[in-house]
């Protein structure tokens, strides 16, 4: 009896205590993931002379202001970097959107001769990493003379082959039968395509919709190459400009400002959408 | 099947095809052309023979041997080290009860941030300048350890904070991976396990691991993947001029024969990237020949 | 092994809405004899499942007390009560031969209990051969059949000889063939084996069929303990009455006036008991076909299924179901006026129920 009771105790202490080990453990990593968050928010609200004027730096401030925004926005062109940023993301996705909904429809629906050649050609150039193409893309697009340009950044991003892949899954999973009696219907494929295929799948393309805007919004590297006007480059070269050289390089609490205004949209978005946006990346999306 | 059937399905495609045409396929072929065209004058677009120069060239330039070097300690440090700890954090994570989604949605939230931007916080947290030894360097104090420049300081303190940003970039994913692999193992497993005496170790490693090896597996191979394409995270923290702070990556090196101050150089830029696709291709085919043997598949 | 249960109560906080409180185990109180088969039956979202997991200690009480013997186990880890465990899906681990399956729990053994590699092997191979599986030790879970898979599982709970072996749903998983060979081997091995072992399922043939004890539960309350044929013949109230038997019983509206229980105008029999409006439910072989009879029901058709045949009539005061099912002896004269047709009742398949509590009148 002694003996049982001695195991109920051991086996509480032992729960107990693995409780609070996962929970420190958990709690400790929310930490390290919020932290640069609540300090760029921090800095972001700091004057310059207070900022600078602390050399052990303040946890708190007592004394918020908004002027870095304004600054970010009057010093750098941030508004500018911002509309950029928002026409390329747009058009790059809507586009993309109809794009990638053709294909699928025409691999997943449409019955025509080399498909499955077309499709296994369409797969194998998943594996292709981009650092190979953007060498040539970057001739192609010198060469056609629309560096600093929207068309310029915006083409070669028009396709995704994994989306393709993604939305054909989607679309496979329509029974056939809903084809097949808008067929005996005389529902033309367009329309069937446009009247239920797009309805059915609305999750998908919605998840993959979210997922290319986030993307587009973190563009870095192609804008990159492909701008050096000032005026044609998107938030994460406006971002590095202003590292480099906006604010007179010393304004850390402006570029915080710069960085909490180019952050937001996308942590909105996220806290909207959290739910929809795991769920599509778990299904398979990869970063970048 | 009728021709006009057969024109319809093309139609649709198109868009996709023409695209896919310019921007991926055609460039495909062209940087095997370019890798091996010698002395390629970008402004003129001539070149003066065919030839393993550029690989050679590559091969021997420091400014590539530092760039190899960064990169395989990055990957090797971070791609084992994220995966750990994701394994870890997802763990814990599915042991929860309560506020599970809570901490999942906190953990995923560096996921949707930009880079660069979140770099740039980064770099401030870590940086030594006149006017103050930035926050890490107070916490370091205060244990008694004197003041580190991690962003324009030593070698190995530089390298620390790039692997500490990669792992905090690359987590989040990592995360809702491997919680979305270990809430899909049956739960009745666990109570069988329970009401046999098994000791969480046993559980994890008999049971638990084999169930999520192929979500493992599929991490542990991305993973390889991306760090070797390493760069944003690179540029957030240390600047464009990635070859005078010593901290550039193939990726980053490639783009720098492209373009910037020393670039001009798609020869040298495709031989650069066509070097790193083999070692990237070789890493892969040995994972998947681990894994045949290593990982469970239902 | 004993079993009891005393006063014992499980609270959850309701998945669906935070603030409920949902009771899945009421108070429940008894005791189960060493080395019976017992089965706990009930609707699905009765609470038996929850009662099998804080008897193996998955989930821990509210409230009450659990013995084992004359041990009381309610704050030990499953692992330090000596249970073996079968769930519904089975639960073998994919990825392991059937051998490495039935030997994982005596591996997990530490301490002075520590078997040797051989003793192991040896006892999994004795308790294969109790479920018959001794030939199928390479194979993998996946190239087994549902009811092979089944055995296995059940090899895995006895190997470590438990005092309690708990069965969650174990046949619901299989066709209807297999569930009727695997229930007698499921007998037939606690009959070898002489474990106590609570069996849950929410198939009452099944229960009824090998268990030497039923429990029939409700809303996590318990309605009534008892040997199969004795719940079935003398139901406490109208849910054990309504859920035990197929098919199931009619249940008719009714009145107790002047000394007489009434169905509708038809006078039915004696019945000492204050005026009042009752259910009056009747087993499907309680009825006998009179020209005389007391009941009158509309007549609708014949239906032969091999050796039962059933009459399908109608009658405005039955509730449980448009139609009245009844079954009677293939050569018994079914004699129908104008379509009407009249019934005797058996005495002892014929119930009154309370409308006020639904508990059965003994009148």
């Amino acid at each position: 009896m002694d003996e049982l009771k001695k195991i109920a105790k051991e086996n509480r202490a032992k729960n107990t205590i693995w409780t609070i080990v996962i929970f420190a453990l958990l709690i400790f990593w929310s930490f390290i993931v919020l932290f640069p968050f609540y300090w760029m928010v921090l800095t972001s609200l700091k004057s310059y002379s207070a900022y600078n004027a602390e050399y052990i730096p303040q946890f708190i401030t007592l004394s918020p202001t908004l002027e870095n925004y304004i600054q970010a926005f009057t010093a750098v062109p941030l508004a500018r970097y911002f509309v950029n940023t928002i026409i390329f993301t747009l058009v790059t996705t809507i586009l993309m959107m109809i794009i990638v909904v053709l294909s699928a429809f025409a691999f997943s629906r449409l019955e025509f001769k080399g498909k499955n050649l077309v499709f296994t050609a369409f797969l194998s150039l998943m594996m292709i990493p981009n650092e190979l193409v953007i060498i040539t893309n970057f001739v192609t697009i010198s060469n056609l003379g629309l560096r600093n340009t929207y068309l310029g950044l915006i083409l070669p991003s028009v396709t995704s082959v994994f989306y393709i892949y993604l939305l054909k899954e989607n679309f496979e999973q329509i029974p056939d039968e809903l084809y097949k009696a808008a067929k005996v219907d005389g529902t033309s494929d367009f329309k069937y395509l446009y009247k239920v295929m797009i309805p059915i799948s609305k999750p998908t393309i919605v998840t993959i919709f979210i997922l290319k805007v986030i993307e587009c919004w973190n563009a870095y590297v192609w804008p990159r190459l492909i701008t050096d006007d000032e005026n044609y480059f998107l938030v994460s070269n406006g971002i590095q400009t202003i590292r480099e050289s906006g604010f007179g390089r010393e304004n850390i609490p402006a570029m915080m400002a710069a960085v909490v205004v180019i952050s937001l949209p996308l942590i909105i978005i996220f806290l909207i959408f959290h739910k929809k946006i795991m769920e599509g990346v778990s299904r398979g999306g990869t970063k970048g | 099947m009728s021709n006009k059937n057969n024109l319809k399905g093309w139609l649709y495609l198109l868009p996709a095809l023409v695209f896919i045409g310019i921007f991926m396929v055609y460039p495909l072929i062209d940087v095997f052309v370019y890798s091996f065209e010698e002395g390629y004058n970008f402004a003129s677009q001539t070149y003066n023979g065919v030839g393993l120069f550029n690989y050679s060239y590559v091969l021997h330039d420091p400014y590539f041997i530092q760039a190899l070097k960064n990169t395989f300690i990055l990957v090797i440090i971070t791609v084992p080290l994220s995966t750990g700890i994701a394994l870890l954090i997802s763990l814990a994570l599915n042991s929860l009860n309560r506020f599970k989604d809570l901490f999942q949605t906190i953990f995923f939230l560096p996921y949707v941030t930009n880079t660069l931007a979140v770099g740039l916080v980064f770099m401030i947290l870590f940086k030594k300048s006149a006017y103050s030894d930035g926050l890490i360097n107070l916490l370091l104090n205060s244990v008694g350890i004197s003041s580190i420049d991690f962003i324009e300081g030593p070698y190995w303190a530089k390298m620390f904070v790039l692997c500490f940003y990669t792992i905090w970039v690359v987590l989040p994913f990592k995360i809702l991976i491997l919680t979305s692999a270990l809430a899909s193992v049956n739960k009745d497993f666990y109570k069988v396990a329970k009401v046999d005496g098994t000791s969480r170790i046993r559980t994890f490693f008999r049971i638990t691991l084999p169930m999520i090896s192929p979500s493992l597996f599929y991490l542990i191979i991305t993973g390889f993947i991306g760090a070797f394409k390493a760069y944003s995270d690179v540029v957030a923290l240390f600047g464009t001029d990635l070859n005078s702070a010593g901290m550039n990556t193939i990726v980053g090196y490639v783009y720098d024969m492209l373009y910037g101050n020393s670039g001009g150089y798609p020869s040298f830029a495709s031989a650069a990237a066509l070097i790193l696709f083999a070692i990237v291709l070789t890493i892969t085919v040995i994972n998947l020949i681990v894994s045949r043997r290593k990982v469970y598949y239902q | 092994m004993k079993i009891i249960l005393d006063h014992l109560t499980k609270k959850f906080v309701s998945i669906h809405n935070k603030k409920e409180i949902v009771t899945a185990v009421n108070d429940f109180n008894f005791e189960i004899p060493d080395g019976v088969l017992i089965g706990l039956l009930g609707p699905s979202g009765c609470g038996k499942s929850t009662t099998l997991n804080l008897i193996c200690g998955l989930e821990n009480p509210t409230e009450g007390r659990i013995f084992f013997g004359e041990n009381d186990i309610t704050d030990l880890p499953p692992e330090s009560r000596g249970v073996g465990m079968v769930f519904q899906n089975y639960a073998l681990y994919p990825h392991m031969s059937v051998k490495a399956n039935i030997m994982f729990p005596l591996e997990n053994l530490k301490g002075d209990k520590k078997l040797s590699k051989a003793e192991i092997e040896e006892r999994a191979l004795k308790a294969a051969k109790v479920v018959e599986i001794d030939e199928l030790m390479e194979r993998k879970p996946s190239e087994l059949s549902g009811g092979q898979q089944q055995r296995v599982a059940i090899a895995r709970a006895l190997v470590k000889t438990p005092n309690v072996l708990l069965l969650d749903e174990p046949l619901s998983n299989l066709d209807a063939r297999l569930r009727l060979q695997t229930r007698e081997q499921i007998r037939r091995i606690q009959k070898e084996t002489k474990i106590t072992t609570v069996f849950v399922t929410h198939d009452q043939e099944e229960a009824m069929s090998i268990s030497d004890l039923i429990v029939v539960m409700n809303k996590g309350v318990l309605q009534q303990m008892g040997k199969p044929q004795e719940v079935y013949n003398n139901p406490k109230n109208l849910f054990v009455a309504k859920f035990l038997g197929t098919p199931a019983i009619n249940v008719f509206d009714g009145k107790i006036k002047d000394g007489y229980l009434y169905i509708g105008e038809n006078k039915i029999r004696k019945a000492q008991a204050d005026d009042q409006d009752v259910y009056v439910a009747i087993r499907p072989e309680g009825f006998i076909v009179s020209e005389k009879g007391v009941l009158e029901c509309e007549f609708d058709r014949v239906e032969t299924t091999g050796r039962d045949t059933s009459i399908i009539s109608h009658n405005p005061n039955c509730i449980s179901d448009d139609d009245i099912r009844t079954i009677v002896d293939a050569d018994e004269k079914i004699i129908v006026n104008d379509n009407k047709i009249r019934f005797d009742l058996k005495d002892h398949k014929t119930y009154i129920f309370s409308k006020t509590d639904e508990k059965v009148m003994n009148v």
